[in-house]
């Protein structure tokens, strides 16, 4: 635990050292921002609710979380420090746990950057916070299972925008399966139960449910389980692969 | 007891290195391997009561039928070596031979194939912590984290390393004199030196004050004054550890090491002190005499006997 937490601290701080950190809160902001006000069209909807602000975030998380995830792990095999840290008296698991962590208190960091547009819907009228609180507990948590798929993705290579651009696609894949268009045509091809069981897998699925404000046990577990999986894999890719 | 009743309050800091670097000296009469260091504490001991205590300790690495294969290919072939408390051994071979694969497998990076690497008493695979916390290791290329300063860096490590803040500190200063980063302390390391890298990452290897060192070509990328401080520092660590180097500079092995092992096509084709290394070649041969058994031991230009060499 004390050196998930030391490598945690260094990987945090790791971040704004570099131009990183502040490019990514600030593109961030400014896209939740356009996309909530401009495109999603807060004010002129009068609802006292985050719905226009929370729908983006998939979409914003499938090119922003890639970003960051694309360096975990293909950067330290690049130049070598994956040796280092190997050689380090630390495991494998608290070498992936401390690196994982970082990024998604990270992205924690950006998405508490955006409270002024709640700020704004609060003065404005009455929201139910307990939906907004758990769709921002949600959002979270679907960075993470974003940030888990990069993590592992980032692992298979040395070059940072192969991970990029793979681990797009790959959180492409979980939206798109739940999407009405593509479920139904999976419909045409596919047993029901099959075509439902796909769409379980969807983050959509499962983000809508808590964005409604509704905390069920199986939408927790399904990020979870989903971040543990990717972050077991990584362990995986990563034993496999750092020779080369 | 054989403790020699002279307790000089500054012994002569040079001993073990003037011992190794002057190979024509008198003292070259006496076997390498015993008057390697000798001095335990401030007090000088005699060669004979050190050798007895060197017999009496265990190998601090010891390895058996080490192989390791990357798809057909065999990088490491068999190897099989104990390295003791006091012993320099450079580790020499033709780039490609497997050495840095061998010393990664070693460190507990790779795994074998197949084979064993016990490190202090503890097995590579079944405790790979415990052996990571007793080896200091330089990987090939000395990486870094290239964001992070000369300082942060080795306070990282300190931490990681579990010294708690006071020692941690302590442990970083001891390790900056000694490896002279005093002047870019606060420097990011990807603005540093070629030279100034290496050390940094020397520094991170001896941090913790490792019984095994493991240096995968320390002095590659140095100047000849850096490459003489580092060598200094290599010699006055010594006696205190077992220390394996990788190399390319066969006047290195003359200077700094007690034994020699050279492998070729991942076999280990030379095991003995660099004196026996180099009475290898015929006596017309009579520059660059080390050279010439390399070549001879890696091309397979000339018959030269295998493993062992005259004692």
């Amino acid at each position: 635990m004390k050196h998930t937490m030391t490598l945690f601290k260094r990987e945090l701080s790791g971040y704004f050292q570099t131009p990183v950190a502040y490019v990514f809160i600030v593109i961030f902001l400014l896209l939740s921002g356009f996309f909530t006000f401009q495109v999603g069209r807060l004010f002129e909807a009068g609802q006292a609710s985050l719905d226009s602000f929370f729908t983006w975030h998939p979409w914003l998380y499938l090119f922003l979380i890639p970003a960051i995830s694309m360096r975990l792990w293909a950067e330290e095999r690049r130049s070598g420090t994956i040796e280092l840290l190997m050689t380090l008296p630390i495991t494998m698991s608290q070498a992936i746990l401390g690196k994982f962590l970082a990024a998604w208190a990270f992205t924690g960091i950006a998405l508490l950057g955006t409270f002024p547009i709640w700020i704004t819907v609060y003065n404005l009228g009455s929201p139910d916070n307990g939906a907004i609180l758990a769709s921002y507990l949600g959002s979270f948590l679907m960075a993470g299972s974003f940030l888990a798929i990069g993590s592992a993705v980032s692992g298979i290579t040395k070059n940072q925008v192969i991970a990029f651009v793979i681990s797009v696609v790959l959180c492409l894949v979980f939206l798109l399966i739940g999407l009405p268009p593509v479920t139904g045509w999976m419909q045409g091809i596919l047993p029901a139960f099959l075509v439902d069981t796909i769409a379980s897998f969807s983050f959509f699925t499962h983000f809508d449910t808590i964005q409604r404000g509704l905390l069920q046990a199986t939408d927790l577990v399904f990020f979870g389980s989903t971040i543990v999986f990717f972050l077991f894999l990584n362990g995986l890719i990563l034993e496999a692969r750092k020779a080369q | 007891m054989d403790k020699a009743p002279v307790a000089p309050p500054d012994p002569p800091p040079t001993l073990a290195g003037r011992t190794c670097s002057i190979p024509r000296s008198p003292l070259h009469l006496i076997p390498r391997r015993g008057i390697v260091g000798g001095l335990r504490g401030d007090r000088f001991r005699t060669l004979q009561a050190f050798e007895e205590d060197r017999e009496a300790m265990g190998s601090m690495i010891e390895i058996r039928g080490l192989t390791k294969h990357f798809g057909p290919l065999r990088a490491v072939d068999g190897i099989s070596l104990d390295v003791k408390q006091g012993e320099v051994l450079g580790f020499l071979g033709p780039n490609g031979a497997g050495k840095s694969t061998a010393m990664k497998m070693v460190t507990g990076f790779l795994a074998p194939t197949s084979g064993s690497v016990k490190v202090c008493g503890h097995d590579v695979g079944a405790e790979p912590v415990a052996v990571k916390e007793c080896i200091g290791y330089l990987p090939e290329g000395a990486p870094a984290y290239p964001d992070m300063t000369t300082e942060g860096f080795l306070n990282f490590i300190a931490e990681i390393r579990g010294f708690a803040r006071g020692e941690a500190r302590q442990r970083v200063r001891t390790a900056v004199q000694k490896a002279r980063l005093e002047g870019v302390l606060r420097q990011p390391i990807e603005t540093l030196s070629k030279g100034y890298k290496r050390r940094v990452g020397l520094a991170q290897a001896i941090l913790h004050d490792p019984p095994v060192l493991i240096l995968d070509e320390p002095t590659d990328g140095l100047d000849p004054n850096q490459k003489h401080e580092v060598r200094s520092l290599i010699r006055e660590m010594a006696p205190r550890k077992a220390i394996v180097l990788s190399t390319h500079i066969l006047e290195e092995v003359e200077a700094l090491c007690t034994r020699v092992v050279i492998i070729d096509r991942g076999r280990l084709v030379f095991d003995g002190t660099p004196d026996e290394f180099e009475a290898k070649a015929p006596a017309e041969i009579t520059s660059r005499r080390m050279d010439w058994v390399f070549r001879s031991l890696t091309s397979g230009e000339h018959a030269v006997a295998g493993v062992g060499g005259a004692a």
